[in-house]
Formats: structure tokens, C-alpha cells, sequence
């Protein structure tokens, strides 16, 4: 009874991807924050070594003798040492005028302040970090301002940075995977109350339309109110249509009845052949309508009831057994004999009212197209598969026909004659297969029919 | 016209050695003479026959001059004044090689390599030591000069710093270490020290016993000469000596970049190895006379380069031994 959905792509697969690509975003955004922040701490670090070499030096300018002598003490310079072996360039005036150093290192505007001017520049083709500072010295007629500047090559820098680089992408690998991990995990626990929740409804009985009561997530809140909403419809219509049935069924057979008893009595007392010829007829056509209004009632019962299956545990000999005898007493009228016979009990899961009124038509078949005399073979079996057969001495199916007799209002072109209204077959097929099982028709090979319902 | 130019210089010494099947010739500007240094040719020579070596000797300020007028001119150079070379790296005069496996200590920047540890020490001449005790550091130095200055007067050798690339260094060095250096140099000026621009002539003068004592000489030098072994003896000072490093680097103009690394790499190879007198006539990495402190290769050294450092360490310098 599964009917197809249309699917359109995945919750999971969605909110999996959402979750890949925020991480992904998050993971290179957090590698170019820890390199930036990394490169800035290792810039400082240098800045601060050449700070210290450059305010060495102009602390060692000095006026002696009428003329500035620099006596630079050899750490200025040591201090500056790195493990890549940087180079080292410095430069220093006097009042604008060279002093020392590379006359090609250019200066920056420097304030005589004492403030340090950092910057980055390129000198003699390779990048470098430039630190100026300047110092006024008295003693002379007029002060004078000595610059200096000291400019170190980056390159310890450079392998400080890959070193951080290689470092910050193994770090970020580490909280990426962790991350995807915890998407994983997030993924399924947000799923996992829908798939609870389709779990519990998919393991209800047909027939339990209750509504949903385990407790759900607030998001699923209106979806599963409206599907209680639903089910509750559903249920009601059903319980409805059942009651109507029913109610039609007393309705249509009550006055039927009363009509026949009518006719009955007035048989009764009517005495001339010709009336008493039409009063049978008319007796005879009343039978068939109420036949054909219980079959009618019937086969809409078991539609309704297919849909919503109340599969218990029912043993198929006793049902049958109790419902053989019900009949004796029709069949005996007819000078038919009902014979039953089962090789050992057999359970079923289905539902008794259904089955009872599926092999019902089948015995009603039997006795309407048996001769009289005759006996007619109920049988329980439980190999190959659990089923009812029905066996009688009556011409038997045609074979062109045996296809379509299950149709509805379907007659066999040997029923002229009988009272019928084509719905028996039908009914016992529908029962059959709301059991998932199957009827089949056949003819016995000294004759008459044999119609097996099995389960 | 560079040719002419390169023939006005006066080198002090030059050769070419040529190899078996000598196609291309590198050019090797050196301080160390041609003595000391042909068995290193001729065995590099021998296992690259295609190569010429030409071999120029000058003064390592020289070399430092050379260097920066034309660099393009030399592939090789060679000098023991560790200051200058560091400072031709520096200012981008060498060649990065990042194929030559050396020691940390012994290299700065890939470019400029350590091959020999050459401490500097006391050097005497036997006689006049006869009834004196050899000195054994600097302030026994002082002392015995201060006890005999008869004996000694006029017989005292050391570097001339304003000329001598290696002397300067050897000074500076001293000059941080201890304060026992400018003591020593008072009474050597009040003795009537002689100033040489090189180590080889103070031996000379040594051996002929024209010089009672010499200062800062490279002991290798001494070590090395073993026709005056008789009058003269070397000591290192216990307190303290310096040890210098002959250097080498490729210049950034060369236009034999293989061969040039090729002669680096058979040099450093030899520096680090245990190579024989024949091979090596100097003394390599691994030598054991070296109990003393190593000049190390850092940017520091380039300080007393400095124009206004140097004016001031050469006045003192000179009214300490000029009086
Ligand atoms: N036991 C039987 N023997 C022979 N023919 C049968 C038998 N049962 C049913 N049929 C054939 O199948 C047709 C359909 O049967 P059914 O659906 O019960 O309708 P009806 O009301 O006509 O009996 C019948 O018209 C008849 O031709």
C-alpha cells in the first residue's frame, strides 16, 4: 500500500552542507587571523631588537674634543644576530651631514623627540625593516641632532613565519576535522526526532489513528499537529462512513423484509395459479434485491475495512467450522450436503468479519450453481500456504471467463438463471488480497468448481 | 680597457696553475701566499682537470677594495680578515650556495665559509729568553717587559692595526676581551715597539733575533716555518687567545658559478675533514691547538668597520703605542 513520494533533495545533506561550508569559511577565516596576529607579535619582536640596537648607538654619541666621536658598543650590532644571519645596514648624520655608515640607506622624517619611525623598505634588493631615531647633543656652541638608523634583512622573519604558517595549518586542519566530526554528529541529532517519529508511525497498526504523543521538537510542532489534525479527520470519517453503512444496511433490509412477509402472507391467500405465479416471482425478486443490497452494503464495508486492516489472531477451523454450521440449514433445504475437513489447525493474522464474508459468497456460489443431491467440500489447509477451499459438483467455470469474473457486477455466462448480482467474487477477492493473499478459480477434474482462498 | 686596469694592479704575488685539459680559468683573490696555498690547487686541480686556477696574493684591505671596484673580475675570495669578508657579504658581494654542507659556527648566511682555525698568540726568540722566563699570558708579558726594558727596548714586534686588515681585528678583538690590551700596549709604545704590516716579516725579523718578542702573530705562521724552528718559539697566552678563521666566499658577479662552488666545496670539504699536510698546508677545522675563543662570524664584527668606531679605536690605539 506504500504510494510514492516526491522527493526533493535531503534535510541531511542540507544542513550537512551548510555546516561544511560554515566551517570551511570559519577555518580559512581562523588560519588568516592566527597568521596576522603571529606575523604581527614576530614584526614586534624584531622592532624591538632593532629599538634597542639603534638607541644603543646614538647612546654612545658623544661630544669630545669639539667634535662628536660615536663609540658604538659592539652589541648594537651582536644583538642583532639571528639564526638566518640577517644582513645589517645602518646609516647615521650629523645635522643632515653623513657620518657613517651606508650614505645610500634613506632616512625617514624623523622628530628629535626621541620617538622611533619604523618602516619597511627595500634596500640593495632585499626587503627590510628600518628603525630611525635621533638625539641632540649640547656641549658644542649650537646643539647638534644626531640620526640614526639601523635597517635589518627579514629573513629569520620569513622562516618564523612559515614555520607559524605550517604550525596555524596544522592547528586549523585539527579544528576542522573536529568540526566536521561535530557536524556529523549535529546532523543526525537534529535528525534524529523526524526519523523517530516516521519509525513510530510507520510501526502502527493500519487501524491506529491515534494521535501522535510522544513528546517532538518545537519545530516539528506544526507538522505533527496537523498530521494528528489529520489522522483525527480520518478517523471520524471513517468511524462515520462505518456507521452509515451500517445504518443503511438496517435501513434498506428493514423494509425489504417487511415487503417480503407482506408477500408471503398474501401468497397465502391467494388461491388463483396466475396471481400466485407472479406473487413468487415477486418474492423472488425481492430476495435478489435484498441479496444484492447486503452485497452491495458488504462489498463497501470491506473496502473500508481493507484500507484499515484489524489483523488478529484467528483460528481458520473454528471460524470455519462455526460458520459451516450456520449454513447447514440453507444447504439442507436445498438437499445439498456441507461437508468440512481441515488436516490440523491453522492461524492466521486478518480479520474474522472479513473472512467470514468472503467464504460466505463462496459457499452462496456453490450451493446457488450445485444441483440438488450434491455435496459440497469445505476444506482448511495449511501447506503450501493457509487456505480455504471450496469444492462443488456444479458445472464449474467456463474457461474463457475465469479472468474477469472478479470484476465487479462481473457474471459468468452460465449464471442466467440464478439470482446474482456479480459482487460475490469480488468481495472475496478484495478480502483476499487486503490479507495480501490471492483467490484462485478452477475446475475439479470430474467437474465442478473448486475456488481456493488463500493467505 | 678593464684589462689595462687589471694589469696596473700590483699584486704581490700571482700565479697560474693550470689543470690537464684547463678550459676555463677561475680567478682567486686570496691573502694567504701562494706557498701556503699551492698543494690545495694542485689537488683541487687533479680531480677538476678542466679547470685553471689563477692565484692572486694581496693585502686583505686590498682584497676589500678590489672587491668592491670590481667585483666581476674575481670569482673566489680568500682573506683572513674576518671583518672585511662578513662585511662584502653584507653588502651583497657574495654568492648565496645553499648546496655546501658546513658547520653553523663555522659559515654566515651561506656565503661565506670558515676553512682553517688560526690562533694568535706570543712569539720569542730563544736567545734572548736564555736567562728569562717566557712569558705565559699578557700580564706576565707586562711584567717581564716592565722588569728588562733594556733587554727589550726596540725589540718588540707587533701589527701596525692602521695597515694590517688581520692586525686590526686581532687588536679589536683583544680590545673587548680585556683591558689587559691597552696595559700591554702602553709599555710596548714606552719600549720602542716595531710596527709590521705581516706576520711573515715580524718572523723573519724573530729568527735573525733583530726582535726579541712579537705580539698577536698568527702561530701558524710560526708553526709553519720550520727553518727558523730552531730560534724561535711560539706561546699562546693561558688567560686568553683569539682564534681567527681564513674565510671564503664566491662572488655574486662570477661567471664561472659551477667551477667557483666547485673550489669552495673542495675547500670546506678539506676543512672539515682530516686532511694531510700535502693536502692542507693549513690548519684545518679540526685541528686541536685551538683551546682558545673563536672569532665568531656574526654581524657584530662589522662594528669596528664603522668609520667613526675605527677613528676612535686608532686614536687610542696610537696614543697608547706611539709616544
Ligand atoms: N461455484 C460456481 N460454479 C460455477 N460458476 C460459478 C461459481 N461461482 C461463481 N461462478 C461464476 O462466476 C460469476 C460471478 O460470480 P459472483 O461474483 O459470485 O456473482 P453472481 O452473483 O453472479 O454469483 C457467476 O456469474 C458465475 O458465472
Amino acid at each position: 500500500m506504500s504510494s510514492s513520494v516526491n522527493v526533493s533533495g535531503s534535510l541531511r545533506r542540507r544542513m550537512a552542507l551548510s555546516l561544511v561550508i560554515g566551517v570551511t569559511v570559519l577555518t580559512v577565516l581562523l588560519f588568516f587571523i592566527i597568521r596576522l596576529y603571529a606575523t604581527q607579535i614576530a614584526q614586534q619582536s624584531q622592532d624591538s631588537i632593532l629599538r634597542a640596537s639603534v638607541t644603543s648607538m646614538l647612546d654612545a654619541a658623544a661630544i669630545r674634543d669639539g667634535e662628536v666621536a660615536m663609540d658604538i658598543p659592539y652589541s648594537s650590532f651582536s644583538m642583532l644576530s639571528t639564526p638566518e644571519d640577517d644582513r645589517i645596514f645602518y646609516v647615521i648624520y650629523q645635522d643632515g651631514d653623513l657620518l657613517s655608515g651606508y650614505d645610500n640607506l634613506a632616512l625617514p622624517e624623523v622628530h628629535s623627540d626621541g620617538s622611533v619611525v619604523f618602516r619597511s623598505i627595500n634596500f640593495m634588493d632585499a626587503p627590510v625593516r628600518q628603525v630611525s631615531a635621533s638625539r641632540v647633543l649640547s656641549g658644542l656652541n649650537t646643539p647638534v641632532l644626531i640620526t640614526a638608523s639601523v635597517a635589518q634583512t627579514q629573513d629569520n622573519l620569513a622562516v618564523t613565519l612559515r614555520q607559524i604558517t605550517r604550525n596555524a595549518a596544522i592547528i586549523v586542519a585539527g579544528f576542522f576535522l573536529l568540526a566536521m566530526l561535530f557536524s556529523v554528529w549535529a546532523t543526525s541529532t537534529a535528525i534524529a526526532p523526524l526519523e523517530r517519529l516516521t519509525h513510530s508511525i510507520a510501526r502502527r497498526g493500519p487501524a491506529d489513528l491515534s494521535p501522535v504523543a510522544r513528546p517532538v521538537p518545537s519545530e516539528m510542532v506544526p507538522l505533527v499537529s496537523s498530521l494528528n489534525n489529520l489522522m483525527q479527520r480520518l478517523s471520524r470519517s471513517l468511524d462515520q462512513s462505518e456507521d452509515f453503512i451500517a445504518e443503511a444496511a438496517h435501513r434498506v433490509r428493514t423494509p425489504i423484509a417487511t415487503v417480503r412477509s407482506h408477500a408471503e402472507t398474501t401468497l397465502q391467500r391467494v388461491d388463483k395459479e396466475e396471481n400466485r405465479r407472479a406473487l413468487r416471482a415477486m418474492i423472488r425478486a425481492i430476495d435478489e434485491t435484498s441479496r444484492a443490497a447486503g452485497q452491495l452494503l458488504d462489498h463497501a464495508m470491506i473496502t473500508l475495512r481493507a484500507s484499515q486492516l484489524s489483523a488478529e489472531e484467528i483460528d481458520l477451523v473454528e471460524l470455519m467450522q462455526e460458520m459451516v454450521r450456520s449454513l447447514n440449514p440453507i444447504a439442507e433445504m436445498k438437499d445439498i450436503e456441507l461437508r468440512f475437513q481441515f488436516d490440523s489447525r491453522v492461524y492466521i493474522n486478518g480479520d474474522p468479519i472479513l473472512i467470514q464474508n468472503a467464504v460466505r459468497n463462496l459457499i452462496d456460489n456453490a450451493l446457488k450453481y450445485s444441483p440438488a443431491e450434491s455435496v459440497i467440500t469445505i476444506t482448511v489447509r495449511k501447506n503450501p500456504k493457509p487456505s480455504i477451499v471450496v469444492n462443488d459438483h456444479g458445472p464449474g467455470f467456463l474457461h474463457d471467463e475465469k479472468t474477469g469474473l472478479t470484476d465487479r457486477f462481473a457474471r459468468g455466462r452460465n449464471s442466467s438463471g440464478t439470482i446474482g448480482s456479480g459482487l460475490g467474487l469480488t468481495i472475496a477477492s478484495d478480502v483476499a488480497s487486503a490479507h495480501n493473499g490471492s483467490l484462485t478459480m478452477d475446475n475439479n477434474k470430474e467437474g465442478g468448481a473448486c475456488v481456493t482462498l488463500s493467505f | 680597457m678593464l684589462a689595462t686596469f687589471v694589469q696596473a694592479i700590483d699584486f704581490e704575488e700571482e700565479r697560474l696553475f693550470k689543470g690537464n685539459a684547463g678550459t676555463i680559468t677561475i680567478r682567486v683573490l686570496s691573502s694567504t701566499d701562494i706557498s701556503v696555498f699551492a698543494p690545495t690547487i694542485t689537488g683541487f686541480l687533479n680531480t677538476n682537470p678542466e679547470l685553471n686556477v689563477e692565484y692572486l696574493v694581496v693585502g686583505s684591505a686590498d682584497i676589500n677594495t678590489l672587491i668592491r671596484q670590481s667585483p666581476e673580475q674575481y670569482d673566489i675570495v680568500i682573506s683572513s680578515a674576518m671583518d672585511l669578508q662578513l662585511k662584502l657579504v653584507n653588502d651583497g658581494y657574495a654568492l648565496q650556495v645553499d648546496t655546501i654542507i658546513h658547520p653553523e659556527w663555522a659559515q654566515w648566511r651561506q656565503s661565506l665559509y670558515g676553512f682553517t682555525l688560526e690562533p694568535a698568540g706570543i712569539v720569542i726568540n730563544k736567545q734572548h729568553f736564555s736567562n728569562i722566563k717566557a712569558p705565559t699570558s699578557r700580564q706576565e708579558m707586562i711584567e717581564v717587559l716592565r722588569e728588562n726594558p733594556d733587554t727589550f727596548k726596540g725589540k718588540i714586534a707587533t701589527y701596525d692595526v692602521r695597515q694590517s686588515g688581520l692586525g686590526y681585528l686581532f687588536a679589536t678583538q683583544d680590545a673587548r676581551d680585556s683591558e689587559t690590551y691597552w696595559r700591554l700596549m702602553e709599555i710596548m709604545g714606552s719600549l720602542d715597539a716595531k710596527l709590521y704590516c705581516c706576520s711573515g716579516e715580524m718572523i723573519d725579523d724573530l729568527s735573525t733575533g733583530d726582535m726579541a718578542i712579537a705580539y698577536n702573530v698568527l702561530t701558524s705562521y710560526a708553526s709553519a716555518r720550520a727553518d727558523v724552528a730552531d730560534e724561535i718559539q711560539w706561546i699562546l697566552p693561558s688567560d686568553f687567545s683569539n682564534v681567527m678563521m681564513r674565510t671564503v666566499l664566491v662572488s655574486k658577479q662570477t661567471e664561472h658559478r659551477k667551477s667557483a662552488i666547485a673550489f669552495v666545496r673542495y675547500l670546506t670539504s678539506l676543512a672539515v675533514g682530516n686532511p694531510t699536510a700535502k693536502e692542507f698546508a693549513l690548519p684545518s677545522l679540526r685541528n686541536a691547538a685551538t683551546q682558545g675563543s673563536v672569532i665568531s662570524l656574526e654581524p657584530g664584527l662589522m662594528i669596528f668597520l664603522d668609520r667613526l668606531k675605527r677613528r676612535t679605536f686608532l686614536n687610542e690605539w696610537e696614543s697608547a703605542i706611539i709616544q
